[in-house]
């Protein structure tokens, strides 16, 4: 059995507490008014902002009315009060889909019946526990945005939706009503297939008759199936709605390999640590490398996607699809570009060895890059559209990684002291034991 | 004098791996071993230096993505850049999109190709190559260790006879 160490337990709540400062900070910083927002430009000119100063310059000259400097007023005030939810909105998803994404390999490895992984089981429910918790929060912030708490989706705007005929046609989908009912259906199939498969994994441990191995073996196909659906349907809602007027192919799939990869670093992330604890003794380096391998290829799968997905319309230039790269590129170049050295030239140069694969201090260094560079992912995916050029990376988004990161640390130490560490009766776990590569 | 080897055939994995491992413990020198098909860990337990042909095809990779970089900037942007439906011909980076297919392509047909081609020089494969097969059931069924004999022959026979060997005999190489 696994205890929760009460360093990590005081290193999770002091990591929440400061993330609860950090986000409190940048809720209270966030301006109220339009008065507030013409100060906080003219400061920000008056620090040297030269380009902005001379834009307004000829804003001036071109004796733009009173009403169109508003409109612009308007605009910065709701990118600025987005910036704090926006910040939570990240983090929050980023923690939620990461524990999806291990549910997602948690599944792949029953349905598949792989020898190497039983073993790790365990790690992996405990990482799928942070579900339930973060479920609960992300439906609580999408409630919020439908009750105009914030300026997330403008779809939800009904000011907005009047004069958009865009978005009038895509009302049938996007309206509030369906897209709750979407997320609480969704949300509540994944943990539903995470509570049944714990318990039957739980079960398995004190019978040597396999009907709980088999039954898990039916859920993880049926999860699978009803996962890759509502996977892409999800994708569509909570992250490419930001942008109502954009659309993507294969959207969905790349959002899976981004929080895919994260899920299989943040295994091996824990697995290491708890090896290094000296529980999981029958992990050895094969395990590890296994990892590795899942790592660094997904790594390259979530690379391809990025690029088919960027080329494809970087080619055509098709105008209503490039906004959404050109104002990338424009305004979040360095997060849009360095993410790319992050997730997929990093891993590329360094878990290509198989000596390296086996090493956890490369495998640490390598996780914490990969799980960084799809942080920055998702910063990119939703900022560009709730705050666009406001954007920074400051107190409310550092305090909700915080947060998060805490509650994350929290729940899934808690979870996994919960059972023993190595399950039992699995079919596969003496192979999983002597596994060797 | 003659060069002697004596080959000792086996026909179970098992108990050629037992063999390996008792022959290195003894001192005998393996000068190969022929098998039907890849014997898990042998190369392990004879104590072979491990292969450096990964190595290889990541710099040959390297030297494909190179050749596919240094065409490509010297056709479509020094040479003659024309302005191909509106794409950025000013420099390399701007219009590079439109070129990683070609560098993704060039990395692994180089990467794959030479390696093949190493692994053929090393292991000295080719067409009309003839084959250096000692005894034809080793392709079938049975496992063959070629020892160099120096010293006392009965001896040896003796060792190789008690690690399970199905046949021992000396052999007078040319």
């Amino acid at each position: 059995m696994y205890t929760f160490s009460s360093k990590l337990k005081t290193f999770s709540l002091v990591l929440m507490l400061l993330g609860l400062v950090g986000i409190g900070i940048g809720f209270m910083s966030a301006p109220k008014t339009i008065e507030e927002v013409e100060t906080i430009l003219s400061e920000s000119h008056a620090h040297g902002h030269h380009d902005h100063a001379v834009a307004h310059a000829d804003h001036a000259d071109a004796k733009h009315s009173d009403a169109e400097h508003k409109e612009h007023l308007e605009h910065v005030l709701h990118q600025l009060q987005n910036k704090p939810w926006a910040a939570f909105y990240v983090a929050c998803i980023f923690f939620l889909l990461l524990s999806v994404g291990v549910m997602a390999f948690y599944a792949i490895q029953y349905a598949a019946q792989a020898g190497w992984s039983p073993i790790l089981f365990r790690v992996m429910e405990g990482i799928t526990a942070y579900m339930l918790p973060g479920s609960i929060i992300f439906f609580i912030v999408l409630v919020l945005s439908a009750m105009h708490m914030n300026h997330l989706f403008v779809w939800m705007d009904a000011d907005v939706v009047a004069n958009d005929t865009l978005i009038q046609g895509k009302s049938g989908y996007l309206n509030v009503t369906f897209f709750l009912i979407r997320a609480a259906i969704f949300l509540g199939l994944w943990n539903f297939f995470r509570a049944k498969m714990r318990k039957n994994s739980i079960a398995q441990d004190s019978t040597t008759d396999l009907s709980f191995y088999k039954k898990n073996f039916k859920l993880a196909a049926t999860f699978l199936v009803i996962f890759i659906i509502t996977e892409s349907i999800m994708s569509w809602d909570w992250i490419m709605s930001v942008d109502p007027h954009w659309y993507s192919t294969l959207f969905g799939w790349y959002v899976f390999a981004s929080f895919f990869v994260s899920g299989i670093t943040a295994i091996a992330l824990i697995t290491i640590y708890l090896k290094s604890k000296g529980y999981l003794e029958n992990v050895n380096t094969s395990h590890i490398h296994d990892l590795a391998k899942f790592m660094f290829g997904i790594s390259i799968f979530w690379t391809y996607l990025w690029f088919s997905q960027f080329m494809l319309i970087w080619y055509s230039n098709i105008p209503e699809e490039v906004t959404y790269y050109v104002t990338r590129i424009e305004q979040y170049n360095l997060p849009f570009f360095g993410m790319l050295a992050m997730n997929f030239i990093f891993p590329l140069l360094i878990l290509i060895n198989t000596d390296f694969k086996r090493l956890s201090w490369i495998i640490v260094m390598a996780g914490i890059v990969i799980l960084f560079g799809h942080y920055i992912d998702f910063f990119n995916m939703i900022m560009p559209a709730t705050v666009g050029d406001q954007w920074f990376i400051g107190m409310p988004e550092i305090g909700s990684i915080l947060f998060f990161l805490g509650l994350f640390i929290f729940v899934v130490f808690t979870a996994l002291t919960k059972a023993p560490l190595e399950p039992k009766n699995n079919p596969y776990m003496e192979e999983s034991k002597h596994f060797h590569y | 004098m003659g060069n002697k080897v004596l080959h000792a055939i086996y026909n179970d994995d098992d108990v050629l791996m037992d063999a390996v491992k008792q022959t290195r413990a003894a001192h005998h020198h393996i000068e190969e071993i022929y098998t039907p098909f890849p014997v898990h860990g042998l190369d392990k337990a004879m104590g072979l230096a491990p292969t450096r042909i990964a190595i290889c095809a990541f710099l040959y990779g390297l030297v494909g993505l190179a050749v596919a970089t240094t065409m490509m900037n010297f056709i479509m942007i020094q040479d003659w850049p024309q302005d191909i439906g509106g794409k950025p011909s000013f420099s390399y980076i701007e219009n590079m999109p439109a070129f990683v297919p070609i560098m993704f392509e060039m990395t692994v047909f180089f990467a794959a190709h030479l390696m093949v081609i190493t692994f053929y020089m090393r292991s000295k494969l080719w067409p009309f190559k003839q084959a250096e097969n000692p005894d034809v059931r080793t392709t079938d069924d049975h496992f063959l260790m070629e020892i160099g004999v120096h010293g006392n022959e009965e001896e040896l026979i003796s060792f190789f006879q008690s690690t399970g060997a199905v046949e021992v005999k000396i052999i007078e190489k040319h």
